[in-house]
């Protein structure tokens, strides 16, 4: 338990220090939310009816972006190794690096939600049915995410791969998601059904996401 | 002759030479009398001649169970380590995105005389096509490593993901689907399938089964020599350097 809690208290470290990088995905979050309008154009009544869907794709794309660093930088140094041959057991490692990323990179997507929600004129409940969403849902994301981050850091190919990997996986997360938003915002659906079914996938993804890179860095890593 | 038996590439490319050509025969006649039977079958009093595309379509689209067998040629990967379930696992992801690309390519074609449109997001085109997408992720990731063994423990992985994942997508896709847009498309019901066009589609389907069996088989022969080819160029080139 104290192992998992370091590990956890190290990337989070080493995620929020000089060279780390998690914010860079708020950052482009902000970026891509604020280009959005330039290719929508400024009618604020459009960006209310898509920000929802606006928002969450930004936050699939931020997340994307900062998966290749759940394994890159522990593969060039080496400790990936150490982790592998190490006395824990590789899934519950796995998932302490998946928690600590998604505390370092996707919790901060959620924080800034709000913000973001007033630039695409969403009101308050909207704002926070997209963030109480975002914060069930992007948890899959990174979990799902992983797997695809284990297959590319033991085939010493990042970037592209892993979006087209991850990507398709995502898919179910991304419909729920804005289907929860929506049916909060609008109606007429209830906000319970889609809300519930993206808490399972969140907790599926849990289970498959761990197992699936624990056995791809053991049978990759050579 | 078990399957352990045949994990001899030896012994499997002697028997599968012996084999093919009467499976390749066998493809030949079934698809030919498939093909004459659809030319002779009605004409759908709706849809007219073009209710033919389905003689092809769903044969097709009948074939995603392809996945399947890379399931199973995965679960040989890694839990077994025989050495022919990656050959066949490598053999079968382009042939089962090539049948795919056409069941999409099919679907397309008949969409436009009936619903107007190349395109409809359709719950089973959507999820067909995010089916595509994920035969073309695999591909990509088989030829982004140079070394057969290791690519095809992650190609495994990655598989296995997707067989778990493939209905959950399949279900989202429906429930959004449904959403989205109240039933408008027309569907045939199965069931309710004259015999006319029974027969016709079971046979094709039977011929599209047995094509793919032989397809397969042929390119699994392919890449063990393609591997004996490699192994001989880098025995000769490590006697070079020597």
């Amino acid at each position: 338990m104290t192992a998992l809690a370091a590990l956890i208290r190290r990337d989070i470290q080493i995620a929020l220090r000089v060279g780390g990088g998690a914010l860079i995905g708020v950052l482009f979050f902000l970026t891509v939310t604020v280009l959005m309008p330039f290719a929508i154009g400024p009618d604020l009544a459009l960006l209310t009816r898509l920000g929802p869907a606006i928002l969450w794709l930004g936050a699939l794309l931020a997340s994307l972006l900062t998966l290749d660093r759940l394994f890159t930088a522990d593969h060039d140094d080496g400790s990936l190794d150490l982790i592998v041959m190490g006395r824990t057991p590789l899934e519950l490692a796995c998932a302490a690096k998946a928690l600590a990323h998604w505390l370092a990179a996707g919790l901060p997507l959620v924080i800034a939600t709000p913000v973001l929600g007033l630039l695409l004129n969403l009101d308050a409940a909207a704002t926070a049915a997209v963030a109480l969403t975002l914060l069930v849902g992007t948890p899959a994301l990174t979990f799902t995410g992983m797997i695809g981050a284990a297959l590319a850091v033991t085939l010493h190919r990042g970037g592209l791969l892993l979006a087209v990997l991850v990507l398709p996986l995502s898919i179910p997360v991304l419909i729920f998601g804005v289907a929860a938003s929506q049916a909060a915002i609008s109606g007429p659906l209830s906000f319970g059904t889609p809300f519930s079914i993206l808490c399972a996938l969140s907790l599926v993804s849990f289970v498959i996401g761990p197992f699936a890179a624990a056995a791809s860095l053991r049978h990759g890593l050579d | 002759m078990t399957l352990l038996d045949l994990a001899n590439p030896t012994k499997f490319l002697s028997l599968t030479a012996r084999v093919l050509p009467w499976l390749a025969g066998a493809t030949a006649i079934l698809l030919l009398i498939g093909l004459y039977q659809s030319a002779m079958a009605p004409d759908d009093y709706q849809q007219g001649a073009t209710v033919k595309i389905m003689f092809i379509h769903v044969p097709n689209a009948w074939l995603m169970f392809v996945w399947g067998v890379m399931s199973l040629s995965a679960l040989g990967t890694l839990v077994w380590r025989h050495p022919l379930a990656d050959v066949a696992a490598k053999a079968a992801a382009p042939i089962g995105a090539a049948f795919t690309f056409l069941a999409l390519v099919t679907g397309s074609l008949w969409g436009r005389p009936m619903w107007g449109t190349y395109w409809e997001w359709d719950a089973r085109l959507t999820s067909v096509l995010i089916l595509f997408l994920m035969y073309l992720g695999l591909i990509a990731l088989w030829r982004a490593v140079d070394d057969p063994s290791r690519a095809a423990r992650a190609a495994a992985i990655l598989t296995l993901v997707g067989a778990i994942n493939l209905p959950i997508i399949k279900f989202s896709v429906d429930w959004w689907n449904t959403l989205h847009q109240p039933a408008s498309v027309m569907r045939m019901g199965g069931p309710s399938l004259d015999k006319a066009f029974l027969i016709p589609l079971l046979v094709m389907a039977v011929g599209f089964s047995l094509l793919f069996v032989t397809l397969h088989l042929a390119a699994m022969r392919n890449e063990i020599l393609r591997r004996r080819v490699r192994a001989l160029q880098m025995m000769q080139a490590s006697q070079q350097a020597a």
